[in-house]
């Protein structure tokens, strides 16, 4: 396997589908070529880093009206609702 | 407290159950808006209508999935409907803007480093936000949407490819380049420089006369 076969087979690799038949093949070329070794890893980390990271935070003013608006929109449905007997 | 249960009991006309489950999911909703809308108001609205949705839809849910992943799709579908609104198309498919180029270079590794460490240890909290928000605003809009839903949000390739409109064979294209970009990116930052690799000796796979990222280059364009 050369270095840019392992690349277009990256994804698959990564994402655990790759053909159990290539994947020998891969690892050993892993195994043997640091370059390889260390983009996928890398990438790995990408998505790790991605995935646990909350990049972005709720701001807390648009929080509360959320949940202002939610509230009174509930209120509203269970005006319209007076037969749920389930009702609180 | 499981989700089931307490949509269940929101079901049942519970308002404190319903609040717990927003609770529970508005910051990573809110998180995955902003992931692509790009843009605090317009989360604010995707996440609002979403959650408004799910109000009045509540007694339509099936439960086939679970709540995060009906709230993914609600949130989904909401902003990349800001996203036609702002290109002043409210039916036509995305895809019709962003297929150009599918053919265009793909980025080849050239910063190839092994990492400092965890980069929450290297950088404080906020820089590292900031870092992996800068990553990601970079890239294509066609790029970022098939990493976030594959790749942040765990959608199958299918599933991405159903949500964007695109086949799925697409998706695995737009993946690899999305990934190796941001990986780049991130590597620039967190990859240490002393240990900085590069692919100088001749490989078995490079191509005689050109430089190994010539060659891999030119693989790609090939595929
Ligand atoms: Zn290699």
């Amino acid at each position: 396997m050369k270095c840019e076969d392992l690349l277009r087979m990256l994804n698959d690799y990564v994402d655990g589908d790759i053909d159990p038949a290539v994947c020998e093949d891969f690892e050993e070329h892993l195994a043997g070529c640091n370059p390889c070794a260390l983009v996928v890893d890398s990438i790995r980390k990408t998505i790790t880093l991605y995935k646990g990271e909350e990049v972005y935070e709720i701001p807390l003013p648009f929080r509360e009206r959320l949940h202002r608006v939610l509230r009174e929109r509930w209120k509203e449905l269970q005006a319209h609702r007076p037969c749920n007997s389930a009702s609180p | 407290m499981d989700d089931s249960v307490l949509v269940a009991r929101a079901k049942s006309g519970d308002y404190e159950a319903f609040e717990q489950l927003v609770s529970r999911h508005e910051r990573r909703l809110y998180a995955l808006a902003m992931k692509i809308v790009r843009q605090r108001e317009d989360a604010e609205d995707v996440v609002q209508t979403a959650f408004l949705d799910a109000l009045e839809h509540l007694a339509d849910f099936r439960e086939e999935a679970s709540f995060a992943t009906w709230m993914t799709r609600i949130v989904t579908y909401a902003a990349l409907k800001v996203l036609r609104k702002r290109k002043g198309l409210e039916t036509v498919s995305l895809e019709e803007f962003t297929s150009e180029n599918e053919e265009g270079e793909i980025p080849h590794p050239e910063y190839i480093a092994d990492w400092r460490g965890d980069p929450a240890k290297i950088v404080e909290q906020r820089e590292l936000k900031r870092i992996l928000d800068e990553a990601i605003d970079a890239l294509d809009e066609k790029y970022r949407l098939v990493f976030v839903l594959r790749d942040v949000e765990g959608m199958s390739v299918e599933e991405t490819a159903k949500v964007l409109g695109i086949t799925p064979a697409n998706v695995k294209v737009r993946l690899l380049r999305a990934r190796l970009m941001l990986r780049e990116k991130l590597t620039r930052v967190f990859g240490d420089e002393s240990q900085r690799v590069f692919r100088s000796h001749r490989h078995e796979g490079d191509e005689r006369g050109a430089t190994p990222a010539e060659a891999l280059l030119k693989s790609y364009r090939q595929s």
